[in-house]
């Protein structure tokens, strides 16, 4: 059956006795702990060129003068960095022969969300015999891509075969000390995906369904770069619905976006990590630096859709740098039980005639805690800036929290900032009314939830949104007794 | 169809309703009057079943079935609908994804699949035609921003779209101009049928013009202290309330 924590450490255990650690000789996982040695025979591991291994090392060098941020409205029990393996080779080999094998409550919810079947075997790790047509689906995306130019790939992949590319801009948005976590995973991260639209091509597709097959098992250090060049166009679709139970309990991704003059990306997150048990045991820390940059007339659009992790530390920003250029911030974050979340964004206006705007709603239930954090800058030189934001909450019981912290810095008179912020509360009105039209209180709920989130959900590509919203729906099942 | 006797409820533990004994059958429109805090809302509430009302004696039996056990959502599906005197806002929802819900909701209880969107259509079509709702208004969100009026009108239109058995119009016409009354009472004339009973909870004989009772009855204190037809709602209108609390109970 599933496959425990308590395993992995055994078998973290013996491997090192197995086969030592200096030695060449083909070992899946490294032993626990992190030093420039690991750093060095990671990125050897990685067969990657010496540049990026010097990046790298001064990565770590950065991180480990830094300390751990506390300001976030998060509290835990700080991840002891020397008792993580950094480097674990992908699982090629399947778990399980059967979906039978497979954790019932696990494929009932893949049910619930309406994943089809060979889907569900490549999630939970299930051999697979035949040719399946979802791989030959990603073999057909990927002729099709190339035919317009457009490189999409392993960022690992994109090191060798595209280093002038990725040398370029990888660090520019997110400086390897940036912060702790960005300097972690500038030091450390395994593999992530490198994207790259050629000057005015449209990305025929959303780039989805190919990454959500190939997503699995990218690890815990992921490292994203999307590069829109001039005039082009993408929509870029990350994560999954499906349940992740990832055995790592820290998880600290870095996405870097460039949209060139009068390029758009498009940008939408569902994020479905282990939110822990119940009471509040286990479940995922997400620590994430997402940001992007704006050159003229670019435009970056955030939509996220955050229901996993027991902490979630994420701001995805927008550096709205040439003038005319558009940041958007779309979210919706959902806590329940013992989840806590710290999201919002910052949009940091540059150039003149910028625009943001922000929409964030926050579903609490539970004991759970939500705040949104986010900043809005206007620079001195920044004329005609204009932001919008809105930021909802939506309570559901008396244990738990929402929270808003807007920070507004404004350097320049001519810009116009407008923030709005409701806090409301399932009443027992409301789900009566429900009832009384023979609706009962769970999809009561679920109905009131969704209206409260219409904003964001009308913001994901189609096929997104509707799993998002059962998503939803899940995540909040028996949050009202 | 809906038998009530010796009907006791109470509220935050006080005690609204004393002794209600009321019998409605199909094809009967029955009023339900008295003045402010004589627990003619409540005895609404208790038939749809709101939890914060607790029965403490008597019987509700509808279609021959104590309701005793049976959830709000249960009754509903069993054909009782409750017009509310405050509806309640629910943001992002429009009226049809939410009258979409509650029939296809209510056909799985009886175990039948989803309406097929055709005849859904079909039959949002025809319901708003019939109480001359634009339908524009069926894209907004479920009563927020509404006026009074276009509240209660929606209201029958839920009526009208979910087809209930038992009817309850809890204070229908309070806030509504002589039009909107006009229309809300001639939706719910078309309504009616010799099949399907309608209650008509209200303080004033003004909406009984429109929609004729067969039975009015007068509740004071918690209990249902005069029952006669229409002539006693006129009655009422003249001399007030006054004159029966004074009744001794027959």
């Amino acid at each position: 059956m599933a496959y425990t924590e308590e395993e992995l450490k055994k078998e973290l255990e013996t491997k090192e006795y197995e086969y030592g650690f200096y030695t060449d000789i083909e070992s899946d996982t490294f032993p626990k702990g992190l030093s420039e040695e690991v750093v060095i025979a990671l990125s050897k591991k990685k067969e990657e060129p010496e540049w990026m291994t010097l990046w790298r090392l001064e990565a770590f060098k950065g991180w480990k003068e830094m300390t751990e941020p506390e300001w976030a409205n998060i509290h835990y029990k700080k991840p002891d960095f020397q008792d993580i393996s950094y480097y674990s080779a992908p699982n090629k080999k399947p778990k399980y022969e059967s979906l039978d094998q497979v954790d019932p409550e696990l494929l009932d919810t893949f049910k619930k969300l309406g994943i089809s079947l060979d889907e569900q075997k490549i999630l939970a790790g299930v051999a697979v015999d035949i040719v399946m047509d979802s791989v030959s689906v990603a073999t057909t995306f990927k002729k099709t891509l190339a035919e317009k130019g457009i490189i999409f790939c392993p960022i690992s992949e994109a090191i060798k075969e595209h280093p002038e590319l990725v040398k370029k801009y990888i660090g520019s948005i997110v400086p390897p000390k940036d912060n702790f976590y960005a300097a972690l995973n500038s030091a450390v991260f395994t593999d992530g995906s490198f994207c790259y639209i050629p000057k005015g091509v449209r990305c025929p597709m959303e780039l989805s369904t190919y990454f959500r097959i190939n997503q699995a098992g990218t690890g815990q250090f992921e490292r994203t770069l999307v590069i829109a060049d001039e005039g082009s166009y993408v929509s870029y679709l990350e994560g999954c619905t499906a349940p992740s139970r990832d055995e790592n309990q820290l998880h600290a991704a870095v996405v870097e976006l460039i949209a060139l003059d009068d390029a758009e990306i498009k940008y939408s997150t569902v994020q479905n990590w282990y939110p822990g048990n119940k009471e509040g045991k286990g479940g995922v820390y997400n620590f994430v630096t997402k940001r992007g940059m704006c050159e003229r007339n670019a435009k970056i659009s955030w939509t996220q859709v955050e229901t996993g992790s027991a902490i979630t530390w994420k701001y995805p920003s927008c550096i709205l740098k040439g003038d005319n250029s558009i940041g958007e911030f779309y979210s919706i974050a959902v806590t329940n039980n013992f989840q806590q979340a710290d999201t919002g964004t910052k949009m940091i206006h540059l150039g003149k005639n910028t625009k943001s705007t922000i929409i964030s709603k926050g579903i609490s239930a539970g004991k759970s805690q939500n705040s949104y954090r986010g900043l809005v800058q206007v620079n001195s030189r920044a004329e005609n800036a204009r932001n919008f934001s809105q930021c909802d909450s939506l309570l559901m019981g008396n244990e738990c929290g929402a929270h808003t912290f807007p920070y507004i810095e404004v350097k320049n008179k001519s810009a116009q900032i407008e923030h709005e912020a409701t806090t409301s509360k399932i009443g027992e009105d409301q789900i009566f009314y429900c009832n009384q039209r023979g609706i009962d209180t769970e999809k009561a709920i679920a109905l009131i939830v969704n209206g409260f989130s219409k904003e964001v959900l009308n913001k994901l590509p189609m096929e997104f949104a509707v799993e998002a919203q059962k998503l939803l729906e899940i995540s909040l099942e028996g949050s009202v007794g | 169809m809906l038998k009530i006797k010796d009907l006791h409820a109470r509220v935050d533990g006080k005690e609204i309703l004393k002794g209600v004994n009321l019998e409605v059958k199909p094809g009967e429109v029955h009023a339900i009057m008295g003045p402010n805090g004589s627990g003619k809302s409540t005895l609404a509430s208790v038939i749809a079943g709101k939890e914060e009302f607790e029965m403490t004696k008597g019987t509700i039996l509808y279609e021959g079935e104590d309701l005793d056990e049976v959830s709000p959502e249960e009754r509903a599906h069993k054909g009782i609908f409750l017009s509310f005197q405050y509806p309640v806002e629910i943001p992002g929802v429009s009226v049809t994804n939410f009258m979409k819900t509650a029939i296809n909701e209510s056909r799985k209880a009886r175990g039948q699949e989803d309406m097929p969107a055709n005849e859904m259509l079909k039959l949002i079509r025809e319901k708003s035609e019939l109480l001359d709702i634009d339908r524009k208004f069926l894209s907004r969100s479920l009563n927020e921003g509404f006026s009074g009026g276009e509240k209660k009108r929606n209201e029958i239109f839920q009526m009208a779209m979910l087809e209930p058995k038992l009817a309850i119009l809890d204070e229908t016409d309070s806030g509504l101009d002589i039009d909107a009354l006009r229309i809300v009472a001639n939706g719910v004339n078309k309504l009616k049928s010799k099949k399907n009973a309608v209650i008509l909870i209200t303080h004033y004989q003004r909406l009984l013009e429109y929609i004729i009772p067969d039975f009015v009855h007068v509740i004071h204190d918690g209990k249902i202290v005069k029952s006669g037809t229409k002539e006693l709602a006129l009655e009422l209108e003249e001399k007030g309330y006054d004159w029966l609390k004074k009744e001794p109970v027959a």
